[in-house]
C-alpha cells in the first residue's frame, strides 16, 4: 500500500516524467482521494477504515491471488484540484478505479471525470442528491444515503408525532438546501397539515447563532429541522440550549448522531433531538462488534461513522473483484458491482442499477447524554433500500 | 414583530458586533501603522481560542472558577501576542524593505502553517471548551432569555473602544501610534525608534486578535477553520470602518451586527453576502471608509518605487526560446497526466500574468481577480450548457463576457486606491460568487455545471494541450507586448505619477478602466481554457481562495517583471502538485516553503533570478 | 490682442481655510506673468485652479476665449496648456527619453495602442527637445536616478515637447543652486520667446522673478495685492509695507 510516493517518484514528477510503473503483476492497483489536509477530522477516521478493510483481504491472500494496493492522495478539498489528482492516479499511477471524496462539488467534479475517462468510480462522502438524479453516470456510484433518503428516514420518524409547525435551519449550500426542499416536500407528502413557519440559511461556518436563533423563535415553531453540523451545529447548541430553543419543541437534525459530530459536543449534547447518526456503542450485531473490537485493538481508538465507511468500501472492493475474478476491465467492474450483494458489518448492501445508489442505511433515534458524552439511544437501523429516489423520479432526469 | 423582540434582536446584533469588532480592532491597528496587510490575523484569533482551550485544561478544578477562567483569557491572549512579537521580529522585519504587499504573501505563509500546526497539536476534532463560569446562565429581557455572556461580550465592545482610546490619547505610545497612522515620515523624520513601535503594535494587535478568540471560547467549539471564517469578516470591517480607524472599525461591526440581526429576517440566506454588499455600498459613497482618510500619496509612493522595466534581453530572449521549444516537445516526454499539470500551469500563468498586468504597470490591486477568471468559465459553461455552443465559440466569447463584466464593475472600482480598491474588488468577486451559488437554476448552485468537456477533435489531452498552449501564449504574448507598448507605458505613467500623467493629457481613471478590462479579459480567457481542461466548474472559481492563489502567484513571482507572474504561477503549481502527495500536512509545508521564499528573494523569483542574470552579464 | 489666459475671481476653499479669494487676472500670448507672495499665499492653489488638478468653487477660467472651468487637467492640457509641479513630478520608473516620449505619445493619442513598442515612437522629436534644455547625454538614463536639478529640466523638456502655447510653472527653480536657477530660467526665456510661448509662474527667488517677468502678481492670503510690471510693483507701497515687515523680507531683494 503506497500512500507517499518515493524519492525517486517524486524526482521524476519533478521533471514531468510519468512515474514508473514498478507495480508486479499480482496487485491490483487502486486510486483513492479525500481531503485529507481539509477535512481532517472526517479524513483520518475513514482512512483508518478503508486501510482495515484492505488489510483484512490481503492477509487473507488478495482477491483471484492479487493483492490490492491503494494508492492515497488528497484531493486538495476543491474541483480544480480533485480533477488533477484524479487524473494523475488514472494516467499517473495507472490505477484500475478511483474511490473517495468528501465535497459534494468534488465528487460530481471528479464523477463527471470518470465519466469522461470511462474510468469506475466509487464516491465515499458526497452526500448530493445530484449524484443519483441528473448528474449521476453509469460508471459512478455512491455508498452513503443521500441528502433526501436520511431526510426521509428523519422524516419517517416524526411524521406521526402531530408537529405542525415547522422551523428549518440550513447551512446555506447544496446540502442544507436539498435538505431543507426534501424535508419541505416530505413534510407536505406525509404529514399533512403541517406547514414551515420560518427559515434560516446562515452562510456555512458563519452562523450569528443568537441572532438566527431569534429569528426561528420569532415564528413560534413548535418543531425545529436542522441540518447544521460541525462548527455552527455547536454553536447553534449552545446558544440554544441557554435560551431555552429547544424546550418543548421536537427537534429533528440531520447527522447530528455522527460521532464526528456528536462527540465534540461532549456532555452538551442535546438531549431528545431525533438524529440520524452512527451509534457505534450501541450496535450489537456480533459481526458490528468483531468490526470495531478490530478497529479498537488497530487504532486505540473508536470508529466514527468514516471508519464505518471507510471499512464498508474496502469490503465492497473486495466483494466485486472476487466476482469478477481479479479482472479490473471497467465494464466487467460496473456489471459484478451491480449484481453482487455485499457483506458488511451493518448487513447486506447492494447496488441499485437504475441509479448506481448503494442500500447502505443510517440509524435514526434519540440523542442523550451518558457517561458525559452524547449518545444515540432508541436506535433503529433505516435500510437504505425502502429509502431509494423514487424510481421514476430518477428516471425522468437520468440519461444513461 | 413586537418591540420585545426587536429589543432582544438589536442586543443579538450588538454581541456580534463586539467579537467583530475585536478582532477587526487589533488588524485595523497593524495597518494603521506599519501598512502591512496581515493575512494571519484570523490564525492569531484562532491560536487565541486554542490556547484558552489549553490553558483551561492545564488548570483542572481552578478552570471552574471565575478568576481562573479569566486569567486563562487574558493568559491565552498575552501569549498569542507574544506569538505576534516572533512573527514581527522573525520574519516581518527582515522583509520590511520589500515591494508593497510582499509581507502580505509571507503572512498567508503563516496561515497554512498555523493551520495544520493547530491540526497536529489540537487534533483536527472540534472542541468545545467550558461555558463562562458564573455566566453560564440567562437573564430575561422581555421575556426572552438572553445569555449572560452576550450581556457581557455587549459591554466588552465599548470598553476596548475605550480603552484603546485611552492608551492612544493618553500614553506616549499612543500618540506615536495614531502619528504613524497618519504620517510614517513624520514619525521617522522626529526619529522614534520605528523598530520599537512596529513591535510594539503588532504585540498589541496580536493580543486584541487572542483576547478576541479567546472571549469566543463559551460560545463555540474551537476549530481549524475560525481562522478564515473570521479573516475575511475582518479585514471587511477594517475597510468599512476605515483603515487605520479604530472607531471606523466599531462603527463598521455595529453597522453589519446589526443589518445582519435584522437583514436575516427579511432574506434568511443574506449572511453569504451581505458583508460584501454593505462593503460594496459603503465604499461607493466614501472610498476611504467610514472614518478613514484618504492615503497620503506620499506614503503610497515610497513603497511603490517600481524600478525601471525592461524588455527581454538577448539571454532571456533564448530562455524563453528553449522554453517555448521544450513545451513544444512536451507531450513526447510526459505522461497525461504531466500534460495535464502543464495545460493547469499555463493556464495560471496566463491568470496571474493578468493580474501581474494590472498589479503591476496598472499600479492596482486586487484582491478579488477570481471574478474575471470565474466569470470566463462561467460564460463558456453556460453557453455550452444552456445554449449548446461549441467550444470555439466561447474562446472569444469568455473573454469578451469577462472583459464586459470587469468593465462594468470596473468603472466605479478604478475611482478608488490602494488597500480600498483592492477590498472592493473583492466584494465584487464574493458578490458575483454569491449570485454564482446562489443562482442554483442557471448556475448548478454550489455542485456547479459539469460535462463541459471538448469537442471531439480536442478531447484528446495532447490536441487539448496544444490548444492551450497556442491560447496561453498569445494571451501571455499580447500582455508581455502590451507593456512595452504605449498603453502599458500610459498605465506605468499614471502609477508613477498621475498628476504627472493628467498634466500631459492622459486621462488617468479611464486608461485605468481600459485596464481593468483588458486585464478581466484575459483573465476569463484563462477561466474559459480551464473549464474545458477540467469539465466541470463550480463557484469556488469565483472565491477567495483562487484569488488569492493568483495573488500568492504574482507576488511570488514578483510584479517588477514582466515574466514574474508567469514564473510564480509555474513554481506554485508544481510546488504544490509536488507536496500534496508527501504528507497530510502538505498546506503547512507549502506555507513554510512560501515564508522561506519571501524571506530569500526579496525581489520576487523573477526580480531576483534578474538581477542574478544581471550581475554575471 | 486678445488674451490668452483669463481667471475671473476665483475662489477656492479647503475646509476653513480660503485658500484663494477672488483672484482675477488676465495673460497676453507671449506674455510672462509670474505670481509671488509669501508662503500660504495661495499660489499654488492658484496654480492647480488654471491647471486643472483642482475645481474652483467660484470663478471662471478662460482659455482662449473658451472656458475651461472644472474642466479635467487632461483636457485643459490638450488646449496648449504645459505645466511643472512644486516638486519635480516625471515618470520615475522611465528614462528620460521615455518620459518626454509619453508627452508626445499622449499629443498624437496612441496611449492605447497596444503592440507597437512605445520607446521607437517619437525617439528622434523628444531626443531634439531634450538636446535643447541639455539633457541629451541623460536621455538613457532612468529619470528616478537623475539630481534634482536635472529632473526640473526633464520636467521643462515634457511640458514643452508638444509646443504648448502657454506654460505654468510652480517654482521652477525651488531645490537649486542659484546659478542653476539663472541658467534654467534663462533658457525657459529663449525657449519661449522663440516660440511665442506664455509663461505663468511662480517663484520666490526675486531675483529671477524681476528679471524675468513682464508682469507680477502679488497675492497674501488669498487675494491680489498688487499687479502690474516690476517696477510698479517694486515702489506699491503695500507691497514694500507687506514685504518688509512680513514673512519674505529674506527673499525679496528690491
Amino acid at each position: 500500500m503506497t500512500t507517499r510516493r518515493d524519492v525517486l517518484a517524486l524526482a521524476s514528477a519533478l521533471i514531468l516524467l510519468p512515474p514508473a510503473v514498478a507495480a508486479a503483476a499480482e496487485t491490483i492497483r487502486i486510486g483513492e482521494l479525500m481531503s485529507y489536509n481539509r477535512f481532517a477530522a472526517f479524513a483520518e477516521p475513514y482512512r483508518n477504515g478503508w486501510q482495515l478493510g484492505i488489510g483484512e483481504i490481503n492477509a487473507a491472500g488478495g482477491v483471484a491471488g492479487k493483492m490490492l494496493e491503494v494508492v492515497s492522495r488528497d484531493d486538495g478539498g476543491t474541483t480544480g484540484d480533485a480533477v488533477r489528482v484524479a487524473e494523475e492516479l488514472v494516467s499517473g499511477e495507472k490505477v484500475s478505479f478511483l474511490f473517495g471524496t468528501f465535497l459534494s462539488n468534488v465528487g460530481l467534479a471528479v464523477a463527471d471525470f470518470a465519466n469522461q475517462k470511462r474510468i469506475l468510480f466509487i464516491a465515499a462522502e458526497p452526500l448530493t442528491d445530484a449524484l443519483s438524479l441528473d448528474k449521476g453516470n453509469r460508471y459512478t456510484f455512491r455508498m452513503r444515503p443521500s441528502t433526501w433518503m436520511q431526510t426521509a428516514m428523519l422524516v419517517d420518524e416524526v411524521r406521526d408525532l402531530g408537529v405542525k409547525r415547522w422551523a428549518v435551519v440550513a447551512p446555506n449550500y447544496e446540502y442544507g438546501q436539498a435538505a431543507a426542499a426534501a424535508f419541505r416536500q416530505l413534510l407536505t407528502q406525509r404529514m399533512p397539515g403541517a406547514e414551515i413557519v420560518a427559515e434560516q440559511f446562515p452562510a456555512l461556518g458563519k452562523i450569528d447563532a443568537g441572532a438566527t436563533i431569534a429569528a426561528l423563535e420569532q415564528a413560534n415553531p413548535d418543531g425545529i429541522f436542522n441540518a447544521l453540523f460541525a462548527g455552527d451545529l455547536a454553536k447553534f447548541v449552545r446558544e440554544g440550549s441557554i435560551r431555552g430553543t429547544f424546550e418543548g419543541r421536537t427537534v429533528v437534525s440531520l447527522l447530528t448522531g455522527e460521532p464526528e459530530y456528536l462527540d465534540p459536543l461532549g456532555a452538551e449534547a442535546p438531549v431528545g433531538w431525533i438524529v440520524t447518526g452512527y451509534p457505534w456503542d450501541k450496535i450489537d450485531d456480533p459481526k458490528h462488534r468483531a468490526f470495531v473490537e478490530a478497529y479498537q485493538q488497530k487504532y486505540k481508538d473508536h470508529p466514527r461513522l468514516g471508519s464505518l465507511l471507510g471499512y464498508i468500501i474496502a469490503r465492497t472492493i473486495g466483494a466485486m473483484l472476487q466476482e469478477t475474478e481479479g479482472s479490473t476491465d471497467t465494464e466487467t467492474m460496473i456489471a459484478a458491482l451491480e449484481r453482487i450483494t455485499v457483506d458488511t458489518p451493518v448487513g447486506p448492501i447492494r447496488f441499485r442499477a437504475l441509479d448506481n445508489q448503494s442500500t447502505l442505511g443510517a440509524w435514526v433515534g434519540k440523542l442523550a447524554v451518558e457517561n458525559g458524552r452524547g449518545t444515540m439511544v432508541d436506535v433503529r437501523y433505516r435500510d437504505g433500500a425502502d429509502y431509494l429516489l423514487p424510481e421514476a423520479e430518477v428516471r425522468k432526469v437520468r440519461t444513461d | 414583530m413586537d418591540l420585545g423582540f426587536v429589543a432582544v434582536q438589536f442586543l443579538n446584533g450588538l454581541a456580534s458586533a463586539s467579537s467583530l469588532f475585536l478582532t477587526a480592532a487589533g488588524l485595523t491597528i497593524i495597518f494603521g501603522v506599519t501598512r502591512i496587510v496581515n493575512f494571519a490575523h484570523g490564525s492569531l484569533y484562532m491560536l487565541g481560542a486554542y490556547c484558552a482551550l489549553s490553558l483551561l485544561a492545564a488548570m483542572g478544578p481552578w478552570a471552574s472558577t471565575p478568576t481562573g477562567f479569566w486569567l486563562a483569557v487574558l493568559a491565552a491572549a498575552a501569549a498569542v501576542g507574544t506569538i505576534g512579537i516572533v512573527v514581527e521580529v522573525g520574519l516581518l522585519r527582515p522583509i520590511y524593505r520589500a515591494p508593497e504587499l510582499f509581507p502580505l504573501l509571507l503572512t498567508f505563509g503563516l496561515v497554512l502553517i498555523v493551520q495544520d500546526l493547530v491540526k497536529y497539536l489540537w487534533g483536527p476534532e472540534d472542541v468545545l471548551g467550558p461555558r463562562a463560569p458564573g455566566l453560564a446562565s440567562f437573564v430575561r429581557i422581555f421575556g426572552y432569555r438572553f445569555p449572560q455572556y452576550d450581556l457581557l461580550l455587549i459591554a466588552i465592545g465599548p470598553l476596548a473602544l475605550l480603552a484603546i482610546w485611552l492608551l492612544f490619547h493618553r500614553t506616549r505610545f499612543g500618540i506615536l501610534v495614531r502619528a504613524a497612522t497618519e504620517d510614517r515620515e513624520m514619525v521617522e523624520a522626529l526619529g522614534v525608534n520605528q523598530r520599537l513601535l512596529f513591535t510594539s503594535v503588532f504585540f498589541l494587535g496580536a493580543t486584541l486578535a487572542g483576547l478576541a478568540g479567546a472571549l469566543q471560547i463559551p460560545r463555540q467549539a474551537a476549530t481549524p477553520f475560525m481562522d478564515l471564517d473570521i479573516i475575511v469578516e475582518a479585514f471587511v470591517v477594517t475597510v468599512i470602518g476605515g483603515m487605520g480607524s479604530v472607531a471606523g472599525a466599531f462603527l463598521a461591526a455595529l453597522l453589519i451586527g446589526e443589518l445582519h440581526a435584522f437583514g436575516i429576517l427579511l432574506f434568511p440566506r443574506i449572511t453569504l453576502v451581505l458583508v460584501f454588499l454593505v462593503m460594496a455600498v459603503v465604499l461607493v459613497l466614501r472610498p476611504s471608509g467610514l472614518l478613514g482618510r484618504p492615503e497620503a500619496p506620499s506614503a503610497a509612493s515610497r513603497h511603490d518605487s517600481f524600478p525601471p522595466l525592461r524588455p527581454f534581453g538577448w539571454r532571456a530572449l533564448a530562455t524563453v526560446a528553449v522554453v517555448l521549444v521544450l513545451l513544444l516537445l512536451l507531450p513526447i516526454f510526459v505522461s497525461e497526466y504531466g500534460l495535464k499539470v502543464a495545460i493547469d500551469t499555463l493556464v495560471f500563468a496566463l491568470f496571474a500574468t493578468s493580474l501581474g498586468f494590472l498589479m503591476g504597470p496598472g499600479g492596482l490591486i486586487s484582491f478579488g481577480h477570481a471574478a474575471w477568471f470565474g466569470l470566463g468559465a462561467y460564460a463558456a459553461a453556460l453557453l455550452v450548457d444552456h445554449l449548446g455552443a461549441r467550444m470555439e465559440v466561447t474562446f472569444l466569447a469568455a473573454p469578451l463576457a469577462a472583459g464586459l463584466g470587469a468593465s462594468l464593475f470596473g468603472w466605479v472600482i478604478v475611482r478608488l486606491s490602494g488597500v480600498y480598491l483592492a477590498m472592493l474588488t473583492l466584494a465584487v468577486a464574493q458578490i458575483l460568487y454569491a449570485i454564482a451559488f446562489q443562482w442554483v437554476e442557471l448556475t448548478g448552485g454550489d455542485n456547479g455545471l459539469i460535462g463541459i468537456w471538448p469537442p471531439e477533435w480536442a478531447r484528446g489531452r495532447t490536441v487539448y494541450y496544444y490548444l492551450v498552449l497556442a491560447v496561453t501564449l498569445s494571451g501571455l504574448a499580447l500582455l508581455g507586448r502590451a507593456t512595452f507598448a504605449p498603453f502599458g507605458y500610459a498605465l506605468r505613467g499614471i502609477r508613477d505619477s498621475q498628476p504627472r500623467a493628467e498634466a500631459i493629457g492622459i486621462d488617468a481613471p479611464f486608461h485605468r478602466w481600459l485596464a481593468f478590462a483588458f486585464s478581466g479579459a484575459l483573465a476569463g480567457l484563462a477561466g474559459c481554457v480551464y473549464t474545458f481542461s477540467n469539465g466541470s466548474i463550480d463557484p469556488s472559481l469565483l472565491a477567495i481562495p483562487t484569488s488569492v492563489d493568483a495573488l500568492v502567484m504574482t507576488l511570488l513571482g514578483g510584479i517588477h517583471a514582466v515574466s514574474g507572474p508567469a514564473i510564480g504561477a509555474l513554481a506554485f503549481t508544481l510546488l504544490e502538485d509536488l507536496v500534496m502527495p508527501l504528507t497530510d500536512y502538505w498546506r503547512a509545508l507549502l506555507g513554510a516553503i512560501i515564508v522561506l521564499l519571501v524571506l530569500g528573494f526579496r525581489d520576487g523569483l523573477a526580480g531576483s533570478l534578474e538581477r542574478r542574470f544581471a550581475t554575471k552579464g | 490682442m486678445s488674451p490668452l489666459l483669463v481667471a475671473e475671481g476665483l475662489v477656492k476653499r479647503f475646509g476653513p481655510v480660503l485658500a484663494v479669494d477672488g483672484v482675477s487676472f488676465s495673460l497676453a500670448p507671449g506674455e510672462r506673468l509670474a505670481i509671488i507672495g509669501p508662503n500660504g499665499a495661495g499660489k499654488s492653489t492658484c496654480f492647480n485652479l488654471i491647471g486643472g488638478q483642482l475645481r474652483p468653487d467660484r470663478g471662471r477660467v478662460i482659455l482662449d476665449g473658451r472656458d475651461v472651468t472644472g474642466w479635467p487637467a487632461s483636457r485643459i492640457w490638450r488646449l496648449g496648456v504645459g505645466r511643472t509641479f512644486q516638486i519635480a513630478r516625471t515618470f520615475h520608473s522611465m528614462t528620460v527619453a521615455e518620459n518626454v516620449q509619453m508627452a508626445l505619445l499622449s499629443l498624437h493619442r496612441r496611449t492605447r495602442a497596444l503592440l507597437p513598442r512605445a520607446n521607437r515612437l517619437w525617439r528622434e522629436d523628444a531626443l531634439a527637445v531634450l538636446a535643447q534644455v541639455g539633457l541629451l547625454d541623460a536621455a538613457d538614463r532612468p529619470c528616478g536616478e537623475l539630481a534634482y536639478g536635472d529632473v526640473k529640466r526633464a520636467e521643462l523638456a515634457i511640458a514643452l515637447a508638444t509646443s504648448p502655447r502657454l506654460l505654468l510653472m510652480d517654482e521652477p527653480t525651488a531645490g537649486m543652486a542659484p546659478a542653476e536657477r539663472h541658467a534654467l530660467m534663462e533658457l525657459v526665456s529663449e525657449l519661449a520667446t522663440g516660440r511665442g510661448i506664455a509663461i505663468l509662474f511662480t517663484e520666490h527667488d526675486m531675483d529671477v522673478v524681476f528679471r524675468h517677468a513682464d508682469r507680477i502678481l502679488v497675492m497674501a492670503q488669498g487675494r491680489t495685492l498688487a499687479m502690474g510690471t516690476p517696477s510698479e510693483v517694486r515702489e506699491d507701497p503695500e507691497v514694500r509695507a507687506i514685504y518688509l515687515g512680513g514673512g519674505m523680507r529674506r527673499e525679496m531683494v528690491l
